[in-house]
């Protein structure tokens, strides 16, 4: 009973939370540019509207491929929220990821089979961190599972420093921010236009954002889980990380497909993997 | 409730011009005139857009690129000719190449004259454009119920 709860509570709140939360982006954002920025509740107004236009799709498949897209994020987070086991929320995300690409492929323009190429290298750079993080959890916990994790009762981060480090810098690529926003170009009129969501207008791309909302939610349940031992302190703990990351979007250029590949392996190397030797050795 | 008055994204195109709107137009993004106020983003992509935003004259080598962008857009979508040469050719109607204003290639909704045009009246321009907007996504609508 308490399962089906969760789920439905992620299913609903999640896209309130999650368009919140891109409404503050963009306040701050603006703020850090010295702007003044639009209303709060501006990403439902884009999307809202994105619904009233016109679908122009340029084969039947691709706006199908979105709303799978959609699918597989909501059932990663209700795996998620529902305490389910760690690992298969990674592997479905990764599902959630491929149909992305796979509806980026879709209408063969050059600007989202780029996109989408470089969606797939991307996941190649962010997979091994969140493994290496299950991995870590699973360690420190003794579980594999949402709930058991959540309810340990030490602070994960305390053990899990490296681990944080590197999970920080693949949130980066996750929550499609510069420097790592190679696939979908988080601001227009650039060298990619859109990349990945190029091709997609009105309803489809409406679905688009509201899956990343959702992601963006389910990542920041992630960060949460570093420091659920007490929710005082994870909340704000979460509030910090979006911040930073927000203040990192707003500092950096976009970097190369082969720079992100190689820093985050090598981050996932020198922080996550020494952690978890650490680890092995130190937590009996 | 029509939500385009409030998240109308928009598509800047410079045709041939001296590039003094194209800089004007650019320059409502910045942190003085910060049109993002009013939700406006500048997408750079058609699919996106609903608002077509076009500097500078029609000539023969522009006149495709126009129609095409024109063509991607999907309904409903507005289109301000932005400047003098935009709305009628202006100092440069009379050259061999050049059509004339942007109504030569597309239709038109609204007219910012002007040279160059001062970021106020793009902004006015603009403001005035979501009101046709609003009445084209209400007739869009209509038309979806009756058929």
């Amino acid at each position: 009973m308490k399962t089906a709860l969760c789920v439905v509570a992620w299913v609903v709140i999640a896209p309130f939370l999650g368009g919140l939360l891109a409404g503050v982006d963009r306040i701050i954002t603006a703020r850090m540019q010295s702007r003044v920025g639009p209303p709060l509740l501006q990403p439902f107004y884009d999307v809202l509207k994105l619904f009233g236009k016109q679908g122009v799709a340029v084969n039947v498949f691709q706006n199908y491929y979105m709303v799978c897209f959609l699918v597989f994020v909501i059932v990663t987070g209700a795996l998620f929220f529902s305490g389910g086991d760690i690992l298969l929320t990674i592997f479905a995300l990764a599902v959630a990821g491929v149909f992305f690409a796979l509806g980026a492929f879709s209408p063969n323009s050059p600007y989202s089979n780029i996109g989408a190429e470089r969606e797939l290298l991307q996941m190649m750079s962010y997979e091994p961190i969140l493994i290496i993080a299950a991995i870590g959890m699973f360690m420190v916990t003794k579980s594999w599972h949402v709930h058991d994790i959540a309810g340990f009762q030490k602070p994960l981060f305390v053990f899990l420093p490296g681990v944080f480090l590197a999970f920080l810098f693949v949130l980066t690529i996750k929550l499609r921010k510069s420097p790592f926003d190679l696939s979908t170009s988080h601001h227009g009129h650039q060298e990619l236009v859109k990349g990945a969501t190029t091709e997609f207008a009105g309803p489809s791309l409406a679905v688009i954002e509201i899956a990343h909302w959702y992601e963006n939610v389910l990542l920041m349940g992630f960060v949460y889980l570093f420091f659920a031992f007490n929710w005082v302190v994870a909340i704000p703990a979460v509030l910090v990380a979006y911040f930073i990351e927000i203040f990192i979007d707003n500092t950096y250029a976009r970097l190369t497909w082969h720079f992100t590949l190689k820093s985050s392996w090598i981050v996932a190397g020198v922080c996550g993997v020494v952690n978890i030797f650490l680890i092995a050795f130190l937590v009996k | 409730m029509s939500f385009f008055k409030k998240s109308p994204w928009v598509i800047h195109y410079d045709g041939s011009s001296c590039n003094g709107c194209d800089i004007e137009v650019l320059a409502c993004l910045t942190p003085l005139y910060d049109i993002e106020r009013f939700g406006i983003i500048n997408t750079g992509n058609p699919k996106h857009a609903d608002v077509f935003l076009i500097t500078g004259t029609i000539n023969e080598q522009n006149l495709e690129v126009v129609r095409n962008i024109y063509n991607q857009m999907p309904d409903p979508k507005v289109v301000a000719a932005i400047g003098i040469c935009a709305t009628s050719g202006g100092i440069f109607r009379e050259c061999y190449n050049v059509k004339g204003g942007v109504d030569t290639a597309i239709p038109v909704d609204i007219y910012i004259p002007g040279c160059a045009v001062r970021p106020e009246a793009i902004i006015d321009g603009v403001v005035a454009a979501l009101g046709v907007l609003e009445k084209k996504a209400a007739a869009l609508k209509t038309m979806k119920a009756s058929a």
